[in-house]
């Protein structure tokens, strides 16, 4: 692949940093990257992965924009309202850079079409708002061995770890299992500062992009923890976990559980 | 003998809002029960009936988790930070 003239004065200010150059470049857009939810992570992590050229940006969500998303969702704008999220995101991320193919998916993820969905990518995203999408993901990822970048907000608090499957600690590595459903409230009843949503899905642009150019340290066996009211990060340590229900010693979980009817309970109860 | 304790803005309620509390125990158990009697409604949130961490929330001594040193028997000492860390699904 050669870079055009005009994609070397696009992308001149990084592939003029050293470990990127032309080569980094390619392997940029020729990088295939799956984000999972449209919403607070999702956007700010779709816009810089597509402004940095990433080939391919698959996103999946089933929602419609809402008036109430545009406070954080920042890919979305006033025209969208109503309109699908996937479709709304595909065409800014293309007002952006038409570099990038963006695949939408405008359907829920489920156990039965999560395998099919990211068989074709290199690394998928988390940016979904539920615990039950969260473990579908954690666990799809780990038993077909597709790198993930783990991104979660709360209030005032973000999280983030990067899980490449077999060799670092996943998610349930960290939180074996999902709290049970309405003991955790999510976003839409406990609020969310934008700017929170903002930082966590820009940290999880910059794994994706480290993993596809092959450079630094990712944030793989450490949990970056956030508090936005301090303005502190940490970094914990997180380390594989024998008795992981997943990718530990004699895992229980082989094949995916179906969250569906929890899930539909949950959103039931974060109508409200 | 004080421990910084690290407070999750879903547990902040207990603790009128404070971010960081000063906590002492010579175990996590033990500051965890100190804590409780502070900030009553603590506990619950953090073991389960059995008085066991619940399984999606964890908790680190500085940098390690617990769970991979003595559990709630894992040993404290004067300036230690102890970090109370839910899971947490927003996006």
């Amino acid at each position: 692949m050669k870079l055009r003239e005009e994609q070397i004065e696009r992308y001149s200010r990084q592939i003029i940093l050293p470990n990127v150059g032309g080569k980094g470049q390619e392997k940029l857009l020729n990088a295939k990257v799956l984000i999972v939810g449209a919403g607070g992570l999702g956007s700010p992590c779709a816009l810089y992965l597509g402004a940095a050229g990433i080939g391919k940006i698959g996103i999946v969500d089933s929602d419609a924009v809402e008036l109430n998303n545009l406070q954080r969702q920042v890919i979305h704008s006033m025209k969208d309202v109503g309109r699908p999220k996937v479709e709304s995101a595909r065409d800014r991320i293309n007002a952006i850079n038409q570099d990038v193919e963006v695949i939408p998916y405008h359907l829920r993820i489920t156990s039965e079409n999560i395998l099919d969905i990211i068989k074709d990518y290199d690394i998928v995203v988390d940016g979904s708002d539920n615990f039950p999408t969260r473990y579908l993901v954690n666990d799809a990822c780990v038993l077909s061995k597709k790198p993930l970048s783990h991104g979660g907000i709360f209030r005032f608090d973000g999280q983030a770890m990067t899980i490449i499957p077999g060799e670092s600690p996943c998610l349930r590595c960290l939180f074996p299992e999902p709290p049970p459903p309405g003991l955790v409230p999510g976003c839409q009843e406990a609020g969310i500062l934008g700017a929170v949503a903002g930082a966590i899905g820009i940290i999880q642009a910059n794994e994706v992009l480290k993993y596809v150019l092959g450079i630094g340290e990712l944030l793989t066996g450490k949990l970056l923890v956030f508090s936005a009211l301090d303005s502190s990060f940490r970094q914990l340590k997180v380390s594989r976990y024998p008795k992981c229900p997943v990718c530990g010693e004699s895992p229980e979980i082989t094949k995916l559980i179906d969250y569906e009817e929890f899930c539909s309970l949950q959103r039931k109860d974060e109508k409200v | 003998m004080s421990i910084r304790v690290r407070i999750p803005t879903v547990l902040q309620k207990l603790t009128q809002n404070r971010i960081e509390v000063e906590g002492e125990g010579k175990h996590v158990r033990e500051l965890i029960e100190n804590l409780e009697k502070e900030f009553p409604g603590m506990k619950e949130r953090i073991c389960d009936d059995a008085g066991r961490l619940r399984r999606f929330i964890n908790i680190y001594v500085n940098e390690e988790d617990i769970r991979f040193l003595e559990m709630d028997l894992t040993p404290l000492e004067q300036g230690d930070e102890v970090s109370i860390i839910p899971a947490v699904a927003g996006g």
